[in-house]
């Protein structure tokens, strides 16, 4: 059996403009004689390179891939909007692309003749459309507004009548660019189960998404473009899983980059860490050796006397591994260095945990435990270690400062460290308890698949 | 080329709909709506009638009287030419929406134009039909029997204008504005404000007339609309007529030849 869809070895190269380039007319194109050679393309962009892949008859395979991965040019390609510029596309079937919905209404005219003429063009005849108007004015649930002009329709009116004529085109192939989005809950349901409906009838479906959830659910076959080029591809858990893993990966390198730099500016306003004693001269009160007025408005920066410096912070995963990006309800540990050139017995650690809101989320400090200082000399460590991050999905700062009984700091950074919260949950708030839901009675959910 | 074009009846059904879509959306919010096609021309061909009757009665030529009548039988043919390549030279352009977004063939759209354009033609053919009835102008059955040829020829001839335009004027957005200027200066090339028999056969300017293929196009409406006798000018009309269906397989291959990059450049 021949697939559905069957890209071979294609490549797509966009011309990239230039301000010579538009500003080129035709006046200089044809004083330069350059009439044929502007017509190609000499500074490009290359959207896919060398993706293959088939799709049989009935599947269902989801793109997925991060912003400017090529995932709009790869379905531009099967739907034939645009040639490959290396490379084969064959489709065997009608197509239909939901790509840009109500394209080509025209807005001076009603929503009646607009389901003719955008059917007519989706490669309808006119009686289909005749047969099949009911259910496409029922779908977009547009029954009373359907003989007024498009120009007043609301944009979530318009994009699901253009939803509902391009589905009722009834294609062997449907092409779906992250159209979901287009209506209410109970319409985004509706499509679903349109959707589910064509997977049925054993229809092929190419969904490009950024909805991972809904490729694990609904896809049979999953494909991750990375910079144009196919990075995996086979079963959805897996290749979602592969994915999120990537995301996290570069995540990680972002908010490494972004501590050094909120670092690195801290540490040049703040006092030289080689002269500590001159700090604490009396006479000499340095802005950055006493804490702000307002200790939680207080942004990103670094203060005290140094007589204890914090050298080094690290985020430590249950696994050991240092990094940025941690699983809700795993265990974090939070290593502070501390050096001490002269020995100090009246000290205080203390962190601080942030949300992005820059709500405290969580303070304590040794004292508060009721821990009292004794003896700090040389180098040592003090390590935070949290059974269970129960916290919910976000980007959290972190405070950790050294400072006396009395409050005077010795080396505080504020908000310098940055780190996020991953979780399959999609809870709402600050802090996930430990929970679990018990029902008795009659009441039962369903499992999920 | 020959392929893409062989596909060209298939579209039918869509360019009837674009029609008639772009004649409803014309007029849709006015309150005469479709009356505006019919009067249009005749408000246009009154003013011309008071002009060269009170202001400034020119012409004292028999042969070309009424002015204003005689006039009139070329500026219709003459809109619908001027009106298609001003338009189609901005039509993938403003349907860009399309061409990107969704599979469709392109040369609908200068095709759609032309037509919707002819459509206004047979209009004002109404009202011109009215007042050469009112001056009794004689039209014989033999006459009008090439009218749907030079018509066909006109068609052929435009469409092969307007997806050159059409095509040329995705990457060089300049055309638009030369062109207004062009159509003007052709307008003035082409016997419509005087007759093609001011200039002796074996002079210049005949022969550069000649060179426009409209001439020929304006001659034979005004031969059958307008003069009296049969229509002399029938071989011109059937050079062109091969000329056209030429110029119009030369357009659609330059239009084939640049399909591809529409959707990049518009």
């Amino acid at each position: 059996m021949t697939p559905a869809i069957a890209v071979t070895r294609a490549s797509k190269t966009y011309r990239r403009y230039s301000h010579r380039k538009q500003f080129a007319t035709l006046k200089s194109a044809l004083l330069t004689r350059s009439l044929i050679s502007n017509l190609r393309p000499d500074e490009t962009f290359t959207a896919l390179t060398d993706v293959s892949l088939t799709v049989p008859k009935g599947r269902t395979l989801g793109v997925i891939g991060r912003n400017g991965s090529g995932k709009s040019t790869l379905l531009k390609l099967v739907a034939g909007i645009t040639k490959p510029t290396t490379g084969t596309v064959r489709v065997d079937g009608r197509v239909s692309a939901l790509i840009e919905l109500g394209a080509g209404f025209h807005p001076e005219i009603s929503g009646r003749e607009n389901v003719f003429i955008n059917g007519i063009m989706l490669g309808l005849s006119k009686r289909e459309v005749t047969r099949r108007f009911d259910d496409i004015v029922e779908f977009a649930e547009m029954r009373e507004f359907i003989d007024a002009p498009v120009k007043t329709y609301s944009s979530g009116m318009y994009m699901r009548l253009g939803f509902a004529v391009a589905i009722h085109v009834d294609p062997e192939v449907l092409l779906v660019d992250e159209v979901l989005a287009v209506g209410d809950e109970g319409f985004t349901h509706k499509c679903l189960d349109k959707f589910a409906d064509f997977k049925r009838r054993g229809k092929t479906i190419l969904l490009v998404t950024h909805s991972l959830g809904l490729v694990e659910r609904f896809c049979d076959e999953a494909l991750w473009l990375d910079g144009g080029r196919i990075k995996g591809s086979g079963d959805p858990k897996r290749i979602v899983g592969a994915y999120l893993t990537d995301i996290e990966h570069r995540e990680e390198q972002e908010l490494a980059a972004g501590d050094s730099r909120a670092r690195e500016s801290a540490s040049a306003a703040a006092v030289s860490p080689d002269e500590p004693a001159a700090a604490v001269l009396p006479d000499t009160p340095v802005e950055s050796v006493t804490a702000p007025a307002d200790m939680f408005r207080a942004t990103e920066g670094r203060w005290g006397s140094r007589e204890v410096e914090i050298t080094d912070v690290t985020l430590v995963s249950g696994d050991g591994q240092a990094g940025h990006v941690f699983q809700s309800g795993e265990p974090l540990e939070i290593h502070i260095q501390l050096r001490a050139p002269l020995p100090v017995d009246d000290f205080v650690v203390g962190v601080g945990l942030f949300n992005a809101e820059g709500i405290c989320c969580y303070g304590t400090n040794t004292s508060i435990e009721d821990l009292s200082g004794e003896r700090l000399l040389g180098d040592a460590e003090a390590v935070f270690a949290i059974d269970a991050l129960d916290l919910v999905e976000g980007t959290y700062k972190l405070d950790v400062g050294v400072h006396k009984e009395d409050g005077f700091p010795y080396d505080y950074h504020r908000l310098l460290y940055t780190f996020r919260v991953k979780s399959r949950a999609k809870d709402v708030g600050i802090y996930r308890p430990t929970h679990t839901w018990r029902f008795s009675g009659d009441i039962t959910f369903k499992t999920p698949p | 080329m020959l392929h893409n074009l062989a596909q060209l009846p298939r579209y039918r059904g869509l360019i009837q709909s674009l029609v008639a879509r772009d004649l409803k959306a014309r007029y849709r919010g006015s309150f005469l709506g479709f009356f505006w096609s019919f009067i249009n021309p005749l408000l246009l061909l009154l003013v011309y009638t008071f002009v060269f009757t009170f202001v400034m009665p020119a012409s004292q030529d028999p042969r070309i009287t009424p002015y204003a009548l005689f006039m009139f039988c070329g500026i219709l043919p003459w809109t619908w030419f001027a009106s298609s390549l001003l338009e189609s030279s901005g039509v993938l352009i403003s349907g860009g929406n399309l061409i990107k977004k969704v599979l469709f063939p392109a040369e609908v759209l200068p095709i759609v134009t032309v037509l919707s354009n002819m459509v206004h033609f047979f209009f004002g053919l109404v009202i011109l039909a009215g007042f050469l009835v009112y001056y009794h102008r004689p039209l014989h059955l033999s006459e009008l029997a090439v009218f749907p040829l030079v018509v066909g020829i006109q068609l052929v001839l435009t469409t092969g204008f307007a997806l050159i335009l059409s095509a040329l004027t995705v990457h060089f957005r300049d055309i638009r504005d030369i062109l207004s200027n062009l159509v003007t200066f052709w307008f003035f090339g082409t016997p419509i404000i005087y007759p093609y028999f001011l200039f002796a056969d074996h002079t210049w300017q005949a022969r550069l007339l000649r060179l426009n293929p409209f001439t020929h196009l304006v001659i034979t409406y005004q031969e059958i609309l307008f003069f009296e006798g049969p229509v002399g000018h029938l071989k011109w009309l059937l050079v062109l007529g091969a000329i056209s269906v030429v110029f119009f397989l030369f357009g659609y291959s330059v239009f084939d030849r640049l399909r591809d990059s529409f959707a990049e450049e518009v």
